[in-house]
């Protein structure tokens, strides 16, 4: 089985290899895409969209309908990792495990539970050291990453970045939070119903701008038509335009990434984990 | 570019590849994984992609990163084959 396993790859490696020799070469002035579609794009950008970075406009305002189906695959790959790694049953654990916040002594409790105190927060089953130094250093990086991630998802008009990438940078940072405390404190900042309702008003947000337009008698994803709504000329209203859906895609691609990792670490019971 | 900075991080994107089918440990295939992923993103910023490199090292390098160790902490550590 692994010989025919083999083989195949070796085929469609070889015929990959030899169908590459066809295409232009990297950089080729003489290419069909450099001579027809291209230069519009990077002629026209700023005139028609006031936007410098010609791969924003491009994703978001040229090509927006094929971006608004990439934001739709990630909340599908959402809700794919839901239904399939969610466990609904809620089996208790025997025994919990406190720790005490002042000392760092943990007890155990079998049958029952402490009261909800300022002084014993509960911790997981599967018991991990309590390390000070990563949980002080995380916390204070979160913070910067984030605002890391809106600079990103804002200047995505000047510079590389923009929805997706400012996304998954806002989902790293809680992602990094539940790795550096562990997966219950997160949990209880953002609930799961707070990660489906993000995925998808993210995606909602970017269909929504589209729908508007075709409200306001344009095309589908035809910026022009937010001009009377904001109060900005046909230029701007494209800019802003894609602000709007860029800032859809990075809630979809933020309520995602943190959906699926808490789905994955605690194994789809959602309470405790990595 | 240099044509030998693009071949020496050409062989280790290779290397890092075969490496994260070859290793018998998933947790080092996933972090090798991402190494490979961190490469190709260096690729990209040598071919002048710089907004394909960002999502490369936040997306592949970053995030998949760490998906595969959450799902390695939950299942087996060992492959079979």
């Amino acid at each position: 089985m692994k010989a025919i396993g083999f083989v195949i790859v070796l085929l469609t490696g070889g015929f990959l290899i030899y169908a590459a020799a066809d295409f232009p070469g990297w950089g080729d002035p003489n290419s069909p895409a450099s001579l027809h579609v291209s230069p519009y794009y990077l002629e026209n950008t700023v005139e028609q969209t006031h936007v410098p970075n010609a791969v924003t406009s491009v994703v978001a305002d040229y090509r927006g309908y094929d971006t608004m189906f990439e934001t739709t695959v990630i909340f599908t790959a959402g809700v794919v990792c839901f239904f399939l790694l969610r466990t609904l049953l809620r089996k208790e654990p025997e025994d919990r495990l406190y720790r005490h916040v002042l000392t760092g002594v943990t007890i155990r409790v079998k049958e029952g539970k402490l009261p909800p105190s300022e002084e014993f927060e509960r911790i997981d089953t599967t018991w991990t050291p309590h390390d000070l130094i990563i949980k002080t250093i995380c916390r204070l990086l979160v913070p910067f990453v984030q605002i890391f991630a809106l600079y990103v998802i804002c200047f995505g008009h000047y510079s590389p970045g923009g929805g997706f990438q400012g996304g998954v940078i806002l989902g790293a940072s809680i992602i990094v939070y539940a790795i550096s405390t562990d997966l219950r404190s997160e949990l209880q900042r953002i609930r799961e119903k707070t990660d489906a309702l993000l995925s998808a008003f993210g995606v909602f947000l970017y269909a929504g701008t589209g729908a508007l337009c075709l409200l306001l008698g344009f095309n589908f994803l035809d910026y022009h038509a937010l001009a009377p709504i904001l109060f900005v000329n046909r230029v701007m209203a494209r800019s802003h335009g894609i602000f709007i859906v860029e800032v859809g895609v990075g809630i979809a691609v933020m309520g995602t990434m943190i959906w699926i990792y808490s789905v994955l670490a605690s194994r789809g019971h959602y309470d405790e984990g990595l | 570019m240099f044509w030998q900075l693009d071949l020496v991080i050409l062989t280790l994107v290779v290397f890092a590849g075969l490496g994260s089918l070859m290793v018998k440990d998933l947790l080092g295939a996933g972090i090798l994984f991402g190494a490979y992923s961190f490469l190709m993103c260096l690729m990209w910023t040598v071919m002048g992609a710089v907004d394909v490199a960002f999502t490369e090292a936040s997306v592949g390098a970053g995030v998949s990163t760490v998906f595969f160790v959450a799902a390695v902490f939950r299942t087996s550590r060992r492959t079979k084959d």
